[in-house]
């Protein structure tokens, strides 16, 4: 019976990691769809935390926990550079600025010696586990569904709804904006230092275009009502190209097509539920 | 002038080459209910915008509680007591009755974003409070029934007292109502005279804009009129209804000439 | 050589604001940031490609024909995509969105279809002969681009200011609603701009296919960063801006390839970009994009 299960754990093990790793990046998705906004920088924070912790773990032989840290920091500080200026501005610069910087992050990666160029880093050693992946992943969930039961995810659906009603009650609006996006920064950064660690293997390629609206589909397919949501949507769709062959050739080309029709025809994703917001009974 | 709840001084908004507020100035003395009245396009919603904090003016100051406001943004003039509902209902559609009057508690409900994650007994009791006080402004408007429904799902008029529950639970010093009224038929209107009654019995200042005449003669302590962005005419409603320049701006000239000349104003 | 690389800087500027035109016009005009529009980029050299290829068509025709081509499909994908939301009134990040989805499902069709493979234009599509100043050696289809780049910025600026159309595409532009009440017929009007991007960036990513020789589908994404730069930095839906600002990026990539490194060349744009939000938000040109948030 053990036997079985070694072997099953043993040939879907990248696939189980995804999913953890997947649910961890729709989760940084969602925390900027949460509040109305739109940014589509977490392929980029990912990339960035992903870099940063191979480097440390490969060039400075620095301890794992420290890595971990460094690689939630670095992406944090360029979402402050790039996001601090867009405040106060209509949400359309956010999300081109996101753009933006994933495309230069690419060029950086893909031209820099220290990052390997277009090959990337390899020989990551495998410090991370189901263990850590999972456990992240449900303690940024708890994180979530504490904080959507309060005052602060009141404020958060609010700013979804209405923005400037929201402002006109007194919600601080270029402050939940900028750690929104904070937040969304150092999940990813943390997918990617996790990813890297289990991988071995890094390359600007996995950090691009095609990852970020992906990552986008993961979220509208789940719907953002509740932080469950994006995380079924990413294992459906890390799964799903698993289970149905052909999928897999046009996995980008289905992701793509997600999202048209979720923003078309679903705007609440799949999922109707809806996380109430009281954090007391009511 | 000392002691106004707020002050408009010589306050100017140009949208291009148009002066959508001209020179505005007038001041709400607190507990009073101060009606804006005009007709289309005077200026109202624009100045409620100026005062709200949506939009820059080009000249002027605004004054609340004898602080220049000027440069505030929105949210910190709702934190300091400015509350404001909109002439379009915007209520969060999605969120439950109950959750958009806890919403509107932003500014006063405890709870940092560590004791929210651990649940500390702060966080909780100060959500407790809050829904109980929640609660109270829902039997308050009328809606103790409706809490748990989602508010999109609401009727109308229901929406309308939501949206003043709402700004009510931000526990304001001024509030703002903007055209609360409309689309009311005359015992939503009715009902609505009341509970801004009893807002103001509640000590709530209220300035309000609105086009129903007979809503705006019951209600109001003073009332500023304005027209084409400038101020007209300023006073009790019974002055203000026979005042000739705000007849002529409601009716026009040869209706005013008329009424001068010995016809009777109903 | 600083001669060659400021020449070299103004036409590659100058193929970023014909890139941008388009973009800036969309989003001026309909109010939507139509991120589909590097699929137009790749679309139109990918036309006019296989037209030169496989019906030996001369350049001088392939050229208008694959820019016609990509202005339907750009009409079809408004139609699909723009007008439902529209009419709903959705917000802004929803058009965003509903591109952004769009794009990532075109390029891994084309790419599904095409491969990945840089593909070159038949040698007998491109004229070699060029011009040379002193120093500078100035190719045929470099000027081509210039050339371009300078007419339709003047033929827009003509039709928005003079002509009755132009008339309605501005008031649709400032207010769609006061615009359908005045007569103008909306959906035509859309269509007509929708048609316009989509030929402009077809136009710009034939003239750069020729210019540089190296097509594959994804090179209209490499290209929306530089757009997004010069649209902010120009200012979101300025016409004059587009073209400064377009001009601005490229001298100041040529002087960075000359002077420091040319593997920093396409972080300028970035950079620029970010330091407009920084300092000037609005742009060079930009109406009040600025909401009092």
């Amino acid at each position: 019976m053990y036997e079985f299960l070694d072997d099953f754990l043993f040939s879907y093990q990248s696939l189980i990691y995804a999913l953890g790793i997947n649910g961890l990046l729709a989760l940084s998705m969602y925390v900027v769809l949460a509040i109305g906004q739109l940014s589509l920088g977490q392929a980029a924070f990912m990339g960035l935390g992903a870099y940063t912790s191979a480097l440390l773990t490969l060039k400075l032989g620095a301890p794992f926990p420290l890595v971990l840290l460094a690689s939630m920091a670095v992406p944090a500080v360029a979402a402050l550079i790039i996001g601090a200026p867009t405040l106060r501005l209509s949400g359309v610069y956010l999300a081109l600025a996101t753009i933006g910087l994933g495309e230069v992050l690419r060029i950086a990666f893909v031209n820099s010696e220290l990052t390997g160029g277009a090959l990337g880093l390899s020989g990551i050693p495998e410090k991370a586990g189901y263990t850590l992946i999972f456990s992240c992943l449900a303690l940024a969930l708890i994180a979530f569904v504490l904080v959507s039961r309060s005052r602060i995810g009141r404020a958060m659906e609010a700013m979804r709804e209405d923005e400037i009603a929201a402002g006109m009650l007194g919600v601080h609006l270029p402050r939940y904006r900028l750690s929104a996006l904070v937040v969304s920064a150092m999940l990813a950064g943390l997918a990617g230092a996790l990813n890297a660690h289990v991988s071995s293997f890094i390359s600007p390629n996995d950090y691009g275009f095609d990852a970020a609206v992906t990552i986008l589909s993961y979220a509208l397919l789940g719907g953002i009502g509740s932080p469950f949501g994006p995380v079924v949507g990413a294992i459906i769709l890390t799964l799903l190209p698993e289970v149905l062959r052909p999928l897999h050739d046009f996995r980008l080309v289905f992701n793509g097509l997600i999202i048209v029709i979720a923003v078309l025809f679903m705007p609440h994703g799949l999922a109707p539920w809806r996380i109430r917001r009281t954090g007391a009974r009511a | 002038m000392n002691g106004a709840i707020l002050a408009l001084e010589n306050l100017t908004v140009r949208f291009g080459g148009l002066a959508a507020v001209d020179g505005v100035s007038f001041h709400v003395e607190p507990q009073t209910v101060h009606g804006l009245i005009g007709p289309n396009g005077a200026g109202k919603t624009t100045a409620f915008n100026l005062i709200s904090g949506l939009g820059h003016q080009n000249d002027g100051h605004i004054l609340f509680n004898g602080e220049t406001i000027d440069d505030w943004p929105s949210w910190e003039r709702a934190q300091r007591g400015l509350a404001r509902t909109f002439q379009n209902i915007r209520t969060f559609g999605e969120m439950t009755v109950m959750e958009n009057v806890l919403a509107g508690m932003h500014a006063h409900v405890g709870g940092g974003l560590g004791a929210t994650l651990l649940r500390l007994p702060s966080f909780r009791a100060a959500e407790s409070a809050a829904i109980g006080k929640a609660r109270d402004i829902l039997g308050f408007v009328g809606l103790a029934d409706a809490s748990a429904r989602r508010a999109g799902n609401l009727p109308y008029g229901d929406q309308r007292r939501l949206e003043i529950a709402r700004a009510l639970a931000s526990d304001p010093k001024l509030m703002l109502v903007d055209e609360p009224a409309a689309g009311m038929n005359p015992s939503e209107t009715a009902s609505l005279i009341d509970l801004l009654l009893r807002l103001k019995a509640r000590g709530v200042t209220l300035l309000l804009v609105e086009h129903d005449m007979h809503f705006i003669m019951n209600l109001c302590d003073h009332i500023t009129v304005l027209n084409f962005g400038r101020k007209i005419a300023e006073g009790t409603p019974v002055e203000v209804r026979s005042d000739p320049s705000v007849i002529e701006a409601y009716l026009g000239t040869k209706v005013a000439e008329r009424l001068e000349a010995g016809a009777r104003v109903r | 050589m600083l001669a060659q690389q400021l020449v070299n800087g103004i036409i590659s500027g100058a193929t970023y604001a014909l890139f941008a035109l388009g973009f800036t016009l969309m989003f001026g005009v309909l109010n939507v940031v139509n991120l589909t529009y590097g699929v137009y980029f790749s679309t139109g050299a990918l036309i006019a490609l296989y037209a030169t290829r496989h019906f030996v068509a001369p350049i001088l025709i392939a050229l208008p024909l694959a820019a016609i081509a990509t202005g339907l499909i750009a009409v079809v994908i408004d139609g699909l995509l723009l007008t439902p939301l529209r009419r709903k009134k959705a917000p802004e990040l929803a058009s965003l969105m509903v591109t952004l989805g769009a794009t990532l499902l075109l390029y891994s069709l084309m790419t599904a279809f095409i491969g990945t493979d840089i593909q070159r234009f038949p040698p007998a599509a491109i004229d070699p002969s060029a011009i040379e100043i002193g120093t500078v050696r100035v190719s045929r289809s470099q000027m081509l681009i210039v050339g371009t780049a300078f007419v339709m910025v003047v033929l827009l600026l003509a039709l928005m200011r003079g002509t009755r159309l132009g008339l309605a595409i501005r008031a649709l532009a400032e207010n769609p609603d006061v615009a359908r009440l005045m007569g103008v017929d909306v959906t035509l009007v859309t269509f007509f701009v929708s048609f316009v991007s989509g030929t402009l960036g077809a136009a710009a990513g034939i003239l750069i296919g020729l210019n540089y020789n190296a097509i594959q589908p994804y090179m209209g994404e490499a290209m929306m960063l530089k757009g997004f730069a010069v649209i902010i930095i120009g200012g979101l839906g300025d016409i004059r801006g587009a073209l400064i600002a377009g001009l601005i990026l490229g001298l100041l990539e040529g002087l960075t390839a000359g002077y420091v490194t040319s593997t920093l060349k396409d972080a300028v744009g970035f950079l620029l970009l970010v330091l407009t939000l920084w300092f000037r938000p609005v742009g060079l040109f930009g109406r009040a994009a600025i909401k009092r948030a």
